[in-house]
């Protein structure tokens, strides 16, 4: 379309007369090639998304709640039809609130130490001086590193005959300790791959927020003869209370889905002490078979996700 | 000479505070990554005495050997399939939906859109089971399209919000003066919505791909066969074969995330605008 004619086009379509294929087809009665169109882009343009999402997304959370009434492997039609045991089941097992406390103490973790972490870098690194964009890109690479990967990569660091931990414990003339190999380490040692991995995506979104912080009221705070450490504590953070309700609320999801870091590290052990919820709902519901007690764990996540989300976002972020 | 001296403040505490930390920070990230790399290029008996030097010999052949293996290849050549997939595939579906709550009013544009992003509200894996018996009934199991597609669909929330908050901005008029000009809502999306929304196209691709890439569960869970696997469950096997010899293992952790590493260092404000974004918008 060349530029002269698209602003003359533009003249007409700006005048009342053709403002009918700006209004809603509700009224049958308007039928232009207006609506034709809009009736093609509507046959071919939704139906794909909405096809793949119902099939692959909706379906199965459905299903899950549907065979979750069943004692069923799998194979075949469920038909063993036993109610609500599947739950009692799940209740019932120690390894299903082992997982749920692990959940927690990430949650705990991420907000005692990873959440201050990230911050302190952030206001650190927000302003430029020389490294500090290296700095970032350093912070920020663990997380684009996959989760497999970078549990591999601690279940060599950690390793009692070869890794760095036992290496600096020899050092100093100690046995060397199997952090993952003992039920009282094993999660410490996910929770310190945690914080490795995602401190840096917390601390970009930090920094984020503080560049598109208005500057001059911090200045203004400063000229009125607030402290450096008053500006921060009365200025700039609440300034960020936003980031940092988001920033808690991707802590929370993210260890609610938490399974492939902890595959290679410990896949969810020794006796289940390192379990999370995703990996608990692995070794006991997906890796056996079990469909229908494995779909309960399912539907139970998801209702904890579901009510987690409404709630927070109910609570903590009326405003946005 | 001497006033020089004496007008140069000393050493501000807050600034060596702020120098140490970041060191200590930096070295804790860098650390086991710099390890791992070196760690390749030892043998299994001096790993053991020298964790974190530098090789005293450099053993090329752990790292030659696993590149001139079809296996690593073959494994990278899936996950490239499988990622491209999903990017493809999403970035079609996505934009043709995004385009449509966007720019074309009808009745329950916005129910369909909230029932959208449902999927925002819970992780893949919560219905996994169940996700599994689908793609089998469909006789999609152990195929490429048996892990491309669900990825597909649990990434299509985030994706249509992302991309139809990008295309409202596109001037109202100018579709208007368009369809006027007898251009068709598909030829506009075509010729003038597309090529105007590169940097979101471009963003929500990156981050379908990082996704896809990295993704462990759903392909463990649809594929049986070694030869489709992606590189995050032939490292897996990889390490379940070759248990404790860290140097080998070590060498093959270097190379799989290679790709990912020299990808983010030449997109890096890409990517980290991408993920970033996409957290903070959705």
């Amino acid at each position: 379309m060349e530029a002269g004619q698209l602003t003359v086009a533009r003249r007409i379509a700006n005048s009342p007369a053709i403002g009918v294929a700006g209004t809603p087809f509700s009224s049958l009665a308007v039928r232009g090639p207006a609506w034709d169109g809009r009736f093609t882009v509507l046959i071919l343009f939704l139906p794909p998304a909405l096809l793949l999402f119902t099939l692959f997304v909706v379906l199965p959370i459905g299903e899950a709640a549907w065979y979750s009434a069943f004692n069923w492997n799998g194979f075949g039609r469920p038909t063993n039809w036993i109610g609500f045991d599947n739950y009692r089941f799940v209740l019932e097992t120690r390894a299903f609130w082992l997982a749920l406390r692990n959940n927690g103490l990430i949650i705990a973790v991420s907000l005692a130490i990873q959440l201050p972490l990230a911050l302190t870098l952030a206001l650190m690194l927000a302003e430029r001086f020389r490294g500090s964009v290296a700095l970032r890109m350093l912070f920020f690479m663990p997380y684009i590193l996959a989760e497999i990967a970078t549990g591999l990569i601690f279940s060599f660091v950690y390793d009692g005959d070869y890794g760095l931990v036992a290496s600096i414990w020899r050092s100093f003339g100690a046995e060397p300790p199997h952090l993952l190999a003992s039920t009282d380490t094993s999660m410490l040692a996910v929770l310190i791959v945690i914080v490795w991995k995602y401190f840096g995506f917390h601390m970009m979104l930090f920094i984020a927020a503080l560049q598109s912080l208005d500057k001059s009221l911090i200045e203004a705070a400063r000229i009125d003869g607030a402290t450096r450490w008053q500006a921060l504590r009365h200025v700039v953070i609440p300034l960020l209370y936003p980031t940092i309700r988001l920033s808690v609320f991707f802590a929370i999801v993210g260890s609610l889905q938490l399974f492939d870091l902890v595959m290679p590290l410990t896949r969810g052990g020794p006796a289940d002490s390192s379990n999370t919820m995703v990996s608990f709902l692995y070794n006991n519901g997906i890796s056996r078979m079990r469909v229908g007690y494995g779909s309960a764990i399912g539907v139970i996540l998801f209702a904890i996700c579901v009510t987690f989300a409404f709630t927070y976002k109910r609570w903590f972020m009326r405003d946005e | 000479m001497n006033s020089a001296k004496i007008s140069r403040s000393p050493v501000d505490p807050a600034v060596l505070f702020k120098a140490v930390f970041l060191a200590i920070v930096a070295i804790f990230v860098l650390v086991p990554l710099l390890a791992t790399l070196l760690g390749g290029f030892k043998s299994l008996g001096e790993l053991r005495v020298n964790p974190f030097g530098l090789p005293r010999q450099w053993e090329w052949q752990n790292y030659s050997d696993i590149l001139f293996s079809a296996r690593y290849w073959q494994l990278l050549r899936n996950s490239l399939i499988i990622s491209s997939l999903a990017v493809v595939l999403t970035l079609i579906t996505a934009s043709m939906a995004a385009f449509t709550f966007a720019h074309v009013k009808f009745y329950g544009s916005s129910m369909l859109l909230s029932y959208l992003t449902l999927g925002l509200l819970f992780p893949a894996a919560t219905a996994v089971l169940p996700l599994f018996i689908k793609v089998r009934d469909l006789g999609l199991l152990d195929t490429y399209f048996g892990v491309a597609l669900p990825q597909v669909a649990f990434s299509l929330a985030m994706s249509v919000l992302l991309l139809r908050r990008f295309f409202k901005d596109i001037p109202y008029e100018l579709l208007e003066a368009a369809l006027v000009d007898g251009c068709s809502y598909i030829k506009f999306f075509r010729y003038v919505t597309l090529p105007l929304s590169r940097p979101i196209l471009a963003t929500v691709g990156t981050i379908t791909f990082v996704n896809s890439w990295n993704a462990y569960l759903l392909p463990l869970v649809m594929l049986n066969t070694d030869a489709l696997y992606p590189w995050p469950l032939g490292i897996m096997v990889y390490q379940g074969e070759y248990s404790s010899e860290w140097h080998l293992i070590l060498a093959f952790i270097t190379l799989t995330i290679l790709p990912t590493i020299i990808l983010f260092l030449l997109a890096q404000k890409h990517i980290v605008a991408g993920l970033t974004a996409g957290a903070v918008k959705g």
